[in-house]
């Protein structure tokens, strides 16, 4: 078990850093040089060049990159060239809001795909399964961003309930735990709850199928078990593939909530990033990209983990 | 046992089958013809591109044709059947001419990544060893991250147009293509008529051409084709974002984005370019998924 | 260490002669995916194949068999040994025979005859691939793939447009028979080529075997645990226990008389229907300990009734037989002068 963790780890370090070359090459991906969106075009030759070692893009590319590299394992993600405010400050304000968002969307479709997908599989070839397979393809099928825009055009256009915008009243942004901030959590979260839902139901309903046909599910029948009994037995062999799923999703959530921000205005990382697009502001991209694809690869590793520490089977492969 | 006699009988046996002979293309075929869901996702499927492809001849009215006096009129207008958009331009015009960069965004980066996947995966597979290694190693990288965070990166690095959002996101469907790819060339590479194939004294390149690829090609395709769904939904979402095509050009996500300001004025007509990503995305899906039933003929 | 090893000598050139071949895999794991260990799979094995003869060979699984099989087609590259096909060492470079040239003397038949089969080329394909290969034009090459199911028992006109899943498993054995003989080789390894089929279409496909060794001079490197089979096909026998050659020679010798206990031991075990032909000693108890570090001296020791010290701590060298002409076993307890407590009185004891 032991050896197995460290192995993971092993295998992580260098996954995370390449994450971070791919993360620090997206500043020469962009076209032109990289201080175009900081100096006016008619700027002085020695400002520009002034800026330029201010910024290190004067020294050799790896050079650059472990200077960066090394400012960025110290927390210090540079500084927004549009705002000025220091990259790691605007992230410790949106992460937390996107973490909420994204949490509250796992859980949600977490939980109505579990429902969706054991039912189906306990059920299958019934209409129910069909149902549920039915909202299964919609929800991975379904463009999440429009699906919020039809939420609002119901909830807060025609029937006026629920608000349409931002995280709380008053263009909050920072979460709170009051009736408000729970109104305005409803839709976005609905919204993003779709694709895991989608993607729980077929691999929920899958893991059940599949289990329900081995011969120990059989055995404890013939044993006389009462079907709840049996339907335990059955979750526990069916935790780790949802598990995994779950973390996966959590992950995705996180670094794909970017469309579903920006309908619902919510302060998180998604409308740092889209500001950051609009305003070609690449620090802050680059920054806010390196914070989700890691918590992505940490996610991952804890999940693999966990499901070794559940399944010991896992750890061996 | 004579040679005589044991060969009659096995001709016998061969009489018993010989009835029921065809190639494993048209067991596909016949599966298919008998899965309505998958027939009718297909018509629809070819509804839309037909309409995309003509809708120089099919469109009422020019999608360019602005008018500030006939701005945002409902669904059902007279001359505007699904109404018109902010600046006043017929929206069924519109969600026609759309179709053309929607799809086109969607479904050439899949192809794109078909080959250029496809192409590692294979190698990776059959060669294994270092080569492997190097290559999924790196494959692994990009599968850290969200696919929607890596078509945003890139996209927003790169800066908004259609070419760079169609190189987005085939780096975003590299990786998975790679994976499936290689997984599959590594499963029909243990098999032993490659083995067979080598001792008939082939060499690497004739044995993958002529017993690996056909072999590995049906399910990877399959798999692209499940993809082309997840495609128009981030083509359309990087549009979206402002990231894809530039206005005035009409595309499905670019125009859910432009109506979404009108959004308190006209709310139905602003959903519509949405229901055209929605259904598409759903046939394609729906499709794929009857094609891999179809094709997973483990005979 | 291993000299001459089989007695049994026409005179002239071996077909096939193979010395001190070699192949050990590495077991790796562990947090950095280290080598932790190695399988021994085939340890120094060397022997040889007459032209015209069926040599069995036969072992428990995991023995190295098939490895041997895989390793004389070069479909896994030995870590040490030389392999000499008609005289000419395999390789490239004067007075050596090219692999690809070695690849159109000698075929191979595989025991899963699904999996050999691709399932997307038609019989009439795959049967033709060899030839196209080895650049025969492709209509030859489709007219050579009929006549050679017709040899093998299948009609052409019914089975040349087929695809494997609609073939019996005889069926398709039959058609990788065809496949290796489509390129018209000298050496067919036959790898248990029948041990997956049912016993009367073993029968058959043993039949059409025999039958097709005499119509094209074939010669039969035949590998099986079944010892019936072997016996019944094999002109000598070559018995294999962790990657080791432990005893080697005629059919009937062997059968009659084995002298190592391994061989005796299989075949005691080995299902008789004749009640005289029972042997005394005590079948094999337990499975064949780990190829990875096998055990030391005498492979065989750990399971041997007549085990001495001396078996764990020297391996018996292959030595012929004097007793019986072309026979040779490893086994300190026949061998004069061993050190053996047992052994007969050698001429230097």
């Amino acid at each position: 078990m032991t050896a197995y963790i460290l192995r993971r780890l092993l295998y992580v370090l260098p996954i995370a850093l390449g994450v971070t070359v791919l993360v620090f090459s997206l500043v020469h991906l962009a076209p032109g040089d990289p201080l175009n969106a900081v100096v006016a075009p008619d700027a002085p030759k020695e400002v520009v060049e002034q800026l330029k070692r201010d910024y290190g893009f004067d020294k050799p590319l790896p050079v650059q990159y472990f200077i960066w590299l090394g400012r960025t394992l110290t927390g210090d993600l540079g500084t927004s060239v549009a705002t000025g405010r220091s990259v790691t400050e605007a992230l410790r304000a949106a992460v937390p809001n996107t973490l909420v968002l994204a949490a509250g969307a796992s859980l949600l479709g977490f939980t109505l795909g579990c429902l969706f997908g054991g039912i189906a599989g306990y059920y299958q070839g019934t209409w129910i399964d069909k149902l549920s397979t039915a909202i299964a393809i919609t929800g991975v099928s379904i463009p999440h961003y429009w699906l919020g825009i039809v939420l609002v055009i119901v909830f807060a256009v025609e029937l006026n309930t629920l608000p349409a915008m931002g995280m709380g009243p008053g263009g909050s942004s920072a979460w709170a735990w009051d009736i408000e901030h729970m109104k305005h959590l409803v839709l976005p979260v609905v919204t993003l709850s779709v694709i895991p839902m989608g993607i729980v139901t077929r691999t929920m309903r899958a893991a059940m199928a599949e289990i329900l046909s081995q011969e120990f599910v059989q055995t404890l029948r013939a044993k006389g078990l009462r079907s709840y009994q049996v339907l335990a037995h059955v979750v526990k062999n069916a935790a780790p593939t949802v598990l995994a799923v779950l973390g996966l999703q959590l992950g995705y959530l996180m670094g794909g909530s970017i469309l579903v921000e920006t309908v619902f205005s919510w302060p998180g990382t998604g409308f740092l990033l889209n500001d950051a697009i609009f305003r070609r502001d690449i620090p802050l991209l680059q920054g806010t990209i390196l914070v989700l694809a890691m918590f992505f690869v940490v996610l991952n590793l804890m999940v693999d983990i966990l499901q070794s520490a559940i399944d010991p089977r896992m750890a061996r492969t | 046992m004579s040679q005589a006699t044991e060969t009659s009988a096995a001709m016998v046996d061969a009489a018993q089958v010989a009835a029921q002979s065809r190639g494993y293309w048209k067991t596909v075929w016949l599966r298919l013809r008998g899965d309505k869901v998958t027939i009718a996702c297909f018509v629809v499927l070819a509804l839309i591109v037909l309409s995309a492809v003509l809708a120089d001849w099919l469109a009422p009215a020019d999608p360019y044709k602005t008018s500030m006096l006939k701005r945002l009129k409902p669904i059902g207008t007279e001359g505007f059947p699904l109404g018109t958009d902010e600046l006043g331009r017929d929206m069924l015009s519109r969600l026609l001419h759309g179709g053309r960069l929607s799809l086109f965004m969607g479904i050439v980066p899949v192809v794109y990544a078909l080959v250029i996947g496809g192409a590692l995966g294979l190698v990776a597979g059959f060669l294994g060893g270092r080569v492997n290694m190097l290559i999924m190693r790196t494959i692994d990288v990009l599968y850290a991250f969200p696919s929607v965070l890596l078509a945003v990166a890139i996209s927003g690095s790169l800066g908004a147009g259609v070419t760079n959002a169609i190189v987005s996101l085939t780096v975003v469907f590299v990786p998975p293509i790679a994976r499936v790819t290689e997984s599959v060339t590594t499963q029909v590479r243990s098999l032993d008529f490659v083995d067979a194939a080598r001792a008939s004294g082939a060499g690497t390149f004739t044995i993958i051409r002529v017993h690996v690829l056909s072999n590995v090609l049906g399910p990877v395709f399959i798999y692209a084709t499940s993809l082309i769904s997840v495609s128009i939904i981030l083509a359309a979402g990087l549009s979206f974002l402002g990231l894809g095509t530039e206005p005035p050009h009409p595309e499905w996500g670019l125009m859910l984005n432009t109506l979404r300001q009108s959004i308190y004025v006209s709310p139905w007509v602003a959903a519509l370019p949405g229901v055209m990503i929605f259904f598409t995305s759903l046939s394609f899906n729906l499709m794929s998924d009857g094609l891999r039933s179809a094709m997973d003929v483990r005979l | 260490m291993s000299a001459v090893v089989n007695g049994a000598r026409a005179g002239g050139t071996p077909l096939l002669s193979v010395q001190d071949l070699r192949k050990y895999f590495p077991v790796t794991g562990g947090v950095l995916n280290r080598q932790l260990a190695t399988v021994q799979a085939v340890d120094d094995v060397s022997f040889e194949v007459e032209r015209g003869e069926t040599l069995g060979i036969v072992g428990e699984s995991g023995c190295g068999k098939s490895t041997t099989a895989r390793l004389l087609l070069a479909l896994i590259t030995p870590d040490a040994g030389r392999i000499r096909y008609g005289g000419k060492e395999v390789g490239e470079g004067a007075g050596r025979i090219p692999l690809r040239e070695l690849r159109r003397h000698a075929q191979m038949v595989f025991q899963d005859s699904y999996s050999s089969l691709n399932p997307r080329l038609t019989i009439e394909d795959t049967i033709a691939f060899g030839p196209i290969v080895h650049g025969t034009p492709r209509r030859e090459a489709r007219a050579r793939a009929r006549d050679i199911l017709g040899k093998v028992g299948l009609d052409p006109n019914l089975f040349i447009r087929r695809y494997p899943h609609e073939l019996s498993g005889g069926q398709r054995q039959r058609v990788n028979i065809a496949r290796a003989l489509a390129i018209q080789p000298d050496l067919l390894v036959l790898d248990e080529a029948v041990s997956a089929l049912d016993k009367s279409v073993e029968a058959q496909v043993l039949n059409l075997l025999s039958d097709l060794k005499r119509e094209f001079a074939l010669t039969y490197l035949f590998i099986s645990h079944d010892l019936n089979v072997v016996q019944y096909v094999s002109d000598r026998v070559l018995v294999m226990y962790l990657g080791k050659v432990v005893e080697v020679g005629p059919v009937d010798v062997m059968y009659r008389e084995p002298q190592h206990p391994y061989t005796r031991a299989l075949l005691s075990a080995m299902p008789s229907m004749d009640p005289d032909r029972r042997t005394e000693d005590a079948p094999l108890a337990g499975d064949p300990p780990s190829p990875i570090n096998p055990p030391s001296g005498c492979r065989f020791h750990t399971r041997c009734p007549f085990a001495q010290a001396v078996c764990r701590d020297r391996e018996p060298p292959l030595v012929a037989d004097v007793a019986a002409s072309g026979r040779s076993v490893a086994c300190h307890l026949v061998t004069p002068g061993s050190g053996h407590p047992d052994a007969p009185a050698g001429p230097s004891a």
